[in-house]
């Protein structure tokens, strides 16, 4: 294969909140630059989640979460993940996450945090510049 | 030089032929257009608002004016806009009369102004109920429960999928002690209240009914409206438990109890709200949320219930977001449409089943994170947009809202900005001022005639049901928002301070729910489920599930269907069992509904 693989995103609606406007749009946004983009559906529990990414195989998953449930969230999917040996896949969260829980939630584990009015380039661009190359030794 | 000569010609040419390009203009108008227009543009070309590329250039290449659905707009209205055959008398009729464009009442807000109806819930019942007395001391008319997302989605605070989501988006509640505190010291049968409740909306109603009754309020003297408006939840706010059939089959149960035992009571709101919130254009709002109600109608007839028995119970209830006179015409249109529908569709004898009465809300997706202050603007046009477009009731939304739930001093200046339009604005003097405007008159036109087209979509397809188990509405609200985004991020549509006019600002203080609600709410469930009496509400809940489990019939006789889960919900709820057991209960019988997720 001479062509470079494409990035691949599972975009993810955690929590019982249903308002999918910005995780459909970004979903998207991410295919028209050229991403592979699953997305999962509503209301994924963290191990649905991450197990998804598992056999999806993504470099990205990025979490659309505007109920407030973040804090509750989030921590959760990074242990899965560091449970499943795939601290390497990019973690991103949008939605209204408040100021002062953006710094915790990095610390955690979370690539990137994309508070409402960020343009879809932006985010594409975050990717391209974050995601850490796939399978080189493999 | 002559290049460019020539090409300002050509912009002319278009300019002066566009102007008799399906419309009939007088000669005046075309005098004005090959001499007074024509020589405006070459001098001065118009300029589009946003970046010109998109949206905004038409097939010459030239500025293309767009509203913020995109629909291309005129630079100019005239009487060549309106039909051949306008006529007043045929067109728009008296305010109190058919076809209602002008309004549902003859002296317009003279008579009673509208509801200032704040949607407000946060955190425990407690804090809730708090607020909703400070919103009635500063003048608000009404309430409105903003409930939380493991109430809307028929879950206990203490389950597991209600994990960090308790108090959040709205207030917590778990039983019928909840709600007694929710409404502690507040008269229900002299304050109405609106309810955003949906899937289980049967339940929080039950709730409702059961804390007036304890006030010794009477039921047929208590009002107020339940959302309860499934179809928008598959299409737009994807709050929904059930699938479809069953979910409107209680829905129609519903409507058979509030015709018989509360006559005042709004069983119904069919909203566009959040069908304009998931990225609709205004448009698709008008025609999707009036095609919901049509297909209410179908399934009550279906049941054997008469269309002027219910039919007056229903309201609906609109977005009203920044573009102005889109924003009236939809209001307008959707009053006729209607009236058309009920009357010609379905026969509805009575005047008030032919028309529509309306709850707005300014539109919380305007609202910009950035410079947040700014929002009060777009929140004061939009709610003069929904008071020239003739509302009953109006939420105005608070500036902090694209940041958190609103704070107490937010809500106030987002209150006292309809009490503004109200007192001082001098619009609620006289009926339907903008009457006769041949902009807001076409476009009024324009919106009645586009949402029949999508109709009669609709209709082929089967009804709304069948629509959206294809996917229709929702692969339309995708596209339009996916539209809108791409024309932002151009800067071919401008919010201003977010994609221009930026500047770097602190953050404001908002307001902070933590996790002590969820602990509160958890501990007050299981005291509950220590004191009341577990095996009467396992019989009361194992009778809603058998009821459940029956097709329901027609009542007979002035009585409802035996069959009606309301009564046996009713029973449930008297036994304090939770929102969380009854809809489970219910799950038991019907299931639950995974939608096919695409984007």
């Amino acid at each position: 294969m001479a062509t470079e693989q494409k990035i691949r995103v599972l975009v993810a609606k955690p929590g019982l909140d249903g308002h999918d406007r910005g995780a459909k749009v970004i979903a998207r946004a991410l295919r028209d630059a050229g991403m592979e983009v699953i997305y999962t559906g509503l209301r994924q529990t963290p191990e649905m989640i991450v197990n998804a990414a598992l056999q999806e195989d993504v470099d990205v998953i990025g979490l659309s979460i505007l109920s407030g449930a973040h804090n509750a969230i989030v921590p959760r999917v990074v242990d899965l993940l560091k449970q499943n040996k795939m601290d390497d896949v990019l973690l991103l969260v949008g939605g209204i996450i408040p100021d002062q829980d953006v710094e915790g939630l990095k610390k955690s584990g979370v690539s990137g945090i994309f508070q409402p009015g960020t343009p879809m380039d932006d985010i594409v661009q975050f990717i391209r510049e974050h995601v850490k190359p796939r399978g080189v030794a493999a | 030089m002559a290049e460019l000569k020539d090409k300002k010609h050509k912009v002319a040419e278009h300019a002066v032929a566009e102007v008799s390009k399906d419309r009939h203009p007088a000669e005046s108008e075309k005098r004005w257009a090959e001499t007074t227009l024509a020589h405006t543009l070459e001098k001065a070309p118009e300029r589009p608002i946003g970046a010109a590329t998109g949206v905004n250039l038409d097939e010459h290449g030239e500025a293309r004016y767009t509203t913020i659905s995109g629909k291309p707009i005129r630079r100019l209205y005239t009487p060549a806009d309106l039909p051949e055959d306008w006529s007043y008398e045929k067109y728009l009729g008296y305010p109190g009369e058919p076809p209602f464009t002008r309004g549902i009442h003859a002296t317009g807000y003279r008579g009673k102004l509208w509801t200032m109806r704040q949607f407000s819930g946060f955190a425990s019942p407690e804090e809730t109920n708090e607020r909703y007395k400070f919103l009635l001391a500063q003048g608000g008319g009404g309430l409105s429960v903003a409930f939380d997302l493991p109430t809307l989605m028929g879950y206990d605070s203490d389950h597991a999928m209600s994990e960090g989501e308790v108090g959040k988006c709205g207030v917590a509640i778990d039983s019928l002690e909840d709600m007694e505190i929710l409404f502690n010291g507040i008269d229900l049968e002299k304050t109405t209240v609106s309810m955003t409740i949906n899937s289980p909306a049967s339940v929080l109603w039950a709730m409702y009914l059961v804390v007036a009754e304890k006030q010794g309020a009477n039921w047929k003297k208590v009002s107020g409206t339940i959302q309860n408006d499934i179809l928008k939840e598959y299409i737009a706010q994807k709050e929904y438990i059930y699938p479809p059939a069953p979910s409107m089959r209680l829905v129609i149960d519903t409507f058979e109890f509030g015709s018989l035992f509360t006559p005042r009571f709004n069983t119904i709101s069919i909203s566009g709200y959040h069908i304009r919130e998931a990225g609709s254009t205004s448009l698709q709002e008008l025609a999707f949320t009036v095609y919901d109600g049509v297909e209410y109608v179908e399934w009550a007839r279906r049941r054997g219930l008469d269309v002027d028995e219910f039919g007056p119970r229903l309201s609906f209830f609109f977005n009203s977001h920044n573009d102005f006179f889109e924003e009236i015409a939809k209001f307008r249109a959707a009053r006729k449409i209607w009236y058309r529908l009920m009357k010609d569709r379905f026969g509805a004898k009575e005047a008030r089943t032919r028309l529509m009465r309306f709850h707005t809300q300014t539109a919380g997706v305007s609202l910009t994170a950035q410079q947040p202050m700014n929002n009060i603007a777009r929140v004061a046009i939009q709610a003069l947009a929904a008071v020239m477009g003739g509302t009953q009731s109006l939420h105005t939304d608070s500036y902090d809202e694209a940041l958190a739930l609103p704070t107490a001093e937010a809500v106030q200046i987002a209150l006292r900005t309809q009490q503004i339009v109200a007192y001082e604005s001098g619009v609620a003097q006289t009926i339907d001022p903008l009457a006769g405007s041949y902009f807001v008159e076409r476009m009024t036109l324009d919106m009645e005639n586009g949402a029949f087209d999508y109709f009669d979509k609709l209709d082929a397809m089967g009804g709304m049901v069948k629509a959206i188990e294809k996917g229709y509405p929702q692969k339309e609200i995708a596209e339009a928002s996916y539209q809108f985004q791409r024309a932002t991020e151009a800067k071919e549509k401008i919010t201003v301070g977010s994609n221009d006019f930026v500047v770097e600002e602190q953050s404001p203080s908002i307001l902070y729910i933590d996790e002590t609600v969820a602990r509160h709410q958890s501990e007050k469930l299981k005291s509950l489920r220590g004191r009341r009496d577990n095996k009467e509400v396992r019989r009361r809940l194992d009778a809603l599930k058998k009821a459940a489990a029956q097709e329901p019939t027609a009542g007979t006789n002035g009585k409802i269907s035996p069959a009606n889960t309301m009564p046996f919900i009713i029973d449930a709820v008297r036994a304090y069992a939770t929102v969380g057991e009854i809809c489970s209960a219910l799950r038991e019988v019907y299931g639950t509904y995974e939608e096919n997720a695409f984007a």
